[in-house]
């Protein structure tokens, strides 16, 4: 016999396993969405009586090291005031001992689910170009702060009803050297120094500062295959710079434009999706996607397949040097302008202005076309 | 440019052009010079009010539509002033038409408008 329908024992055993939240300012909803270390869960602020997100550990911390890591990106986040970064609202501890920070709750869609709708047409090829625009915008920011994402993915990125764009999860950031020394500081070096995650620093997790106390073993890979630069997939933290993120970036440029993950299918282990795990060989060597967005369909723009071909050079020096570099290149392309990645042969060049100026140059053919016609026809 | 400017320009321009193909007709090619100064300060002239136009009215379609009646008009002009049966206002007011047309589109579309540019004090 039943007594509850299995829609409400289902309630019941997901509000049985929602977080404790008493003695705090926020009453939870439901969870929304889970990652590595944690949930996200949408939650009322009973003081400010709005919806916010919050991020919260899957259990108690006893080692300390989760919850520094969650911290950090709070703090990641609270340095980061850009319209197209979530912002951060408050951080704390639940009574259970597990850390938490709070964020604003973004209501859209994946860019993955979005990229997915668009290639049924929700989405026009230059909304897309301007979505990547204002993704670069807030990576750029984020690299002039002295902070490297370092997990840029479909996944990460959230847009709005509006089109805002809002880069998501900053769980695996880098700080580099430079500004970890002035964390108020605004850097604007594309090529900072690394930073000292690697060196392993110890520490008990602190809401003061948990950005100097989080440790990233050295060699360990944080970030998600087909998306990682071959530097950040072969462990070199030491060698990662903005540039690092461009790799990423123009994976995620790759995916809007085929609506395609970046091929790993063939090298990457089979349970690694966003792993943490030391470099194998087989990783290590794994080739570039190069070559990827133009083999796709529909047919890609040739310039705009080379601006992703640079962003994802095996090499750091042969990509863009930064992020606001990548958005002024699809910008160029987006105006009908040359862009640095793709060389033009005078050819090339005509087709391009013919492109830019179809309707100016169908009216003067069209003028043309009349003179023609009124000049054979008083020939008569 | 500046829309006015551009408006004159592209005007000037393809008046003068429009001019130089009575080269092609060999009953008007004695007076070919007078025909493509008439021509220029025709284009001059509506280069002029369809630019002046695109500066007060940021719409493409009405910038289209009154380049396209501001070349009739002039062309009309023209026509109507010449001596008697030989008006041919088919052929001058169709290609004066469209020459107003395309001034109307280009400067609405690549004319740049006269905003000052915001800086911060």
């Amino acid at each position: 016999m039943n007594w509850l329908s299995d829609e409400a024992i289902a309630r019941l055993q997901a509000a049985g396993t929602l977080p404790d939240a008493s003695g705090t300012r926020y009453r939870i909803i439901e969870r929304v969405g889970s990652g590595g270390m944690g949930a996200v869960y949408l939650a009322e602020d009973s003081v400010l009586a709005r919806r916010v997100a919050l991020k919260i550990l899957d259990l108690p911390d006893a080692r300390g090291e989760l919850t520094q890591r969650l911290l950090r990106e709070a703090h990641i986040l609270a340095r980061l005031e850009h319209p197209g970064i979530v912002p951060v609202h408050d951080a704390g501890t639940f009574a259970d001992g597990r850390a938490f920070y709070a964020m604003k709750f973004v209501e859209g869609q994946r860019l993955d689910r979005l990229a997915d709708s668009a290639s049924r047409g929700a989405k026009s090829f230059p909304d897309r170009l301007r979505i990547f625009q204002r993704i670069c915008d807030a990576v750029a920011f984020a690299h002039a702060h002295g902070v490297l994402h370092r997990d840029l993915k479909p996944e990460n990125i959230m847009v709005g009803p509006f089109g805002e764009v809002l880069v998501m999860d900053w769980g695996v950031a880098k700080i580099l050297a430079s500004e970890s020394a002035s964390p108020a500081g605004v850097g604007t070096s594309p090529h900072a120094a690394p930073d000292s995650t690697a060196a392993g620093l110890a520490g008990q997790p602190s809401l003061a500062n948990p950005v100097a106390t989080v440790r990233t073993a050295h060699g360990a890979i944080l970030g998600t295959l087909g998306y990682m630069s071959p530097e950040q997939l072969r462990g070199e933290i030491d060698r990662l710079d903005p540039r690092s993120d461009v790799y990423s970036l123009g994976a995620l440029l790759q995916f809007l434009l085929d609506g395609r993950s970046p091929s790993t299918a063939s090298t990457a282990p089979p349970d690694a999706s966003t792993s943490t795990a030391q470099p194998s060989r087989a990783q290590s060597e794994m080739p570039p996607p190069e070559n990827s967005a133009a083999s796709a369909a529909p047919p890609i723009p040739p310039a705009l397949a080379a601006i992703a071909r640079k962003a994802m050079a095996p090499e750091p020096a042969s990509r863009y040097t930064s992020a606001a570099e990548l958005a002024q290149d699809v910008a160029r392309f987006l105006d009908g302008m040359p862009v640095s990645a793709y060389p033009e042969n005078l050819f090339r060049r005509l087709a391009r202005l013919a492109s830019r100026y179809r309707i100016a140059l169908v009216l003067v053919l069209t003028y043309l076309l009349v003179r023609a016609l009124l000049l054979f026809w008083l020939k008569r | 440019m500046k829309k006015i400017l551009f408006g004159l320009i592209l005007g000037g321009v393809l008046g003068a052009f429009d001019g130089m193909t009575a080269w092609f007709t060999p009953a008007v090619r004695p007076q070919i010079i007078g025909i493509i100064i008439g021509s220029s300060v025709k284009g001059l002239i509506a280069g002029i009010l369809i630019g002046w136009f695109a500066k007060k009215v940021n719409s493409l379609p009405l910038g289209i539509a009154f380049g396209l009646v501001v070349g009739l008009l002039l062309a009309f002009l023209v026509a109507a002033t010449q001596p008697p049966g030989q008006h041919y206002y088919f052929e001058i007011m169709l290609p004066g038409g469209l020459v107003g047309l395309i001034v109307g589109y280009a400067t609405q579309k690549y004319g740049s408008s006269e905003l000052a540019p915001v800086t911060r004090a």
